[in-house]
């Protein structure tokens, strides 16, 4: 039996905003990436340049299986129809999130890795490798690679944004500069299609880390906002 | 112990999660007012796309050095039907470009009177729905001038390309077809063209006329084209979507994107 122990604190992890934002998020994503998959179907091979149609400038060729498509099957059609009004969703939901980030100073308070953390940085690789996180005063703010990751998903999401718009011909001629910026209408897609894997990994990682960090207490931050603080383990 | 059945219940929870998600999307898919809701996001693409790019900036023009080696030809590529090639056969000496419907002085043009007209060429980009891209050069008859010279009625709302390919099988329901409203018709870009790369149009890109919108996407660039017909609504025309893919694959009236 242990010993009388002390009741577990609890904070106030995620802001109200947050939370509904990130959810708006997940369901726009998950949906943004099998429609997607979708699209790319219909013409299953990449490209780099301006342009590039079967063997022109071809680069790589893949296509996805059915279980990972929005619809199920091939049917481009849908998948755009559903594709665009989820992006429009992602965008509002997303310009109303980086407003709320940086207006609040929450991303300036909570993202920026601190001079300390940055010279401890291998500790944390090393105890990430394990899969130890702290605990105690010092889970109470995030961890320098996880700020890290946070800050890496918000430049990868607009980066995704605008190489899907430069796959526009409407958008290109209202801003052309977009096809200098990424290479050309072909090499957007690419890199569209690039982001979208990076995009699939911060979400393993991030998933992977809140299964070794305690589920049931990271899912209910998100939902609810309050977090128990686990204490630290003193020596024996 | 417990973390095993932990595991396993979330991976057997991930696989069930997956598998409702799928057949839900699946099943909303088929449902017509999620799929209108869905499209209120066209008209967001179209209402935004027509405010960042206003009515007349020209879309990107190339040089001869960035010509795709290969011009993929996609869709019809050789139509079957007999007027059609009665057409060909006479290297389009007996085609004609009627342009009717609500304008005050229908039009009934030859290729070389086409020809005669004066003419805009240039090198742009064509991207097709399915996600390739292929550069060409097109020489053809700005629509504007025939548009002008036809006299559209006040009512006039859009502009129907009525071509010669029976892409949806045989009979006039099988015609291909496709529509614009009369700001892409006023476009500096949008052209008929006749001409490809220098050579007369092959039959694969739509020999004798095919239509060039360099702000959307290839579908709506008739090939074939036989007719233009100025309406005031596409409601009753073919399955009333604006297209022959709009009709018969659920494709966007509006290609921008």
């Amino acid at each position: 039996m242990a010993a009388a122990q002390m009741p577990p604190q609890v904070i106030k992890r995620h802001a109200l905003l947050t939370r509904v934002t990130h959810w708006i998020n997940v369901v726009c994503l998950t949906v943004l990436l099998m429609t997607g998959a979708q699209i790319f179907n219909a013409h299953p091979m990449l490209h780099w340049g301006q342009f590039g149609a079967d063997f022109d400038q071809r680069l790589f060729a893949m296509h996805f299986p059915n279980w990972a498509t929005i619809p199920g099957r091939q049917d481009l059609a849908s998948g755009r129809l559903w594709h665009f009004f989820f992006a429009w969703l992602f965008v509002i939901n997303g310009l109303v999130y980086l407003a709320y980030g940086f207006l609040s100073g929450h991303f300036r308070r909570d993202f920026l890795p601190t001079g300390h953390q940055l010279r401890h940085i291998g500790q944390s690789v090393w105890e990430h490798i394990r899969l130890k996180f702290p605990k105690g005063e010092e889970a109470k703010s995030y961890n320098v690679l996880q700020k890290f990751a946070y800050i890496g998903i918000i430049i990868v999401l607009p980066l995704m944004l605008l190489t899907g718009l430069t796959m526009s011909p409407g958008v290109d001629t209202a801003v052309p500069l977009l096809l200098d910026v990424f290479g050309g209408r072909q090499s957007a897609r690419t890199l569209h299609f690039i982001f979208a894997w990076m995009v699939v990994g911060f979400v393993i990682i991030h998933l992977v880390a809140i299964l070794a960090a305690g589920p049931i207490n990271e899912i209910r931050s998100m939902i609810t906002g309050r977090w128990v603080v686990e204490p630290e383990e003193t020596e024996r | 112990m417990s973390a095993i059945l932990t595991r396993r219940a979330a991976l057997i929870g991930a696989a069930g999660a997956s598998g409702l998600l799928l057949s839900g999307c699946d099943q909303l898919n088929r449902s017509p007012s999620f799929r209108r809701v869905l499209a209120t996001a066209e008209r967001l693409n179209l209402k935004s796309q027509r405010l960042i790019m206003g009515d007349q900036k020209l879309a990107r023009e190339f040089t001869a050095a960035d010509l795709s080696p290969i011009f993929k030809a996609n869709g019809s590529v050789n139509p079957a039907s007999d007027e059609y090639r009665r057409l060909r056969d006479g290297a389009f000496a007996d085609w004609r470009l009627k342009v009717y419907g609500l304008v005050s002085h229908p039009l009934s043009l030859s290729l070389d009177e086409l020809k005669a007209l004066p003419s805009r060429t240039q090198i742009t980009r064509h991207d097709c729905v399915e996600g390739w891209s292929a550069i060409g050069q097109w020489t053809g008859t700005p629509l504007h001038l025939l548009v002008q010279s036809a006299g559209l009625l006040p009512q006039a709302r859009y502009l129907v390309f009525h071509c010669a390919d029976n892409l949806g099988g045989p009979g006039p329901g099988g015609l291909y077809y496709e529509t614009i409203d009369l700001t892409d018709a006023a476009h500096p870009q949008t052209i008929l063209a006749y001409a490809m790369n220098g050579q007369p149009l092959a039959v694969a890109h739509g020999a004798p006329l095919r239509l060039r919108l360099e702000r959307q996407l290839g579908y709506k660039m008739a090939k074939y084209v036989m007719g233009i017909e100025a309406v005031d609504s596409y409601a009753n025309i073919g399955k009333g979507n604006g297209g022959f893919w709009e009709d018969h694959g659920g494709y966007a009236w509006y290609a921008g994107i």
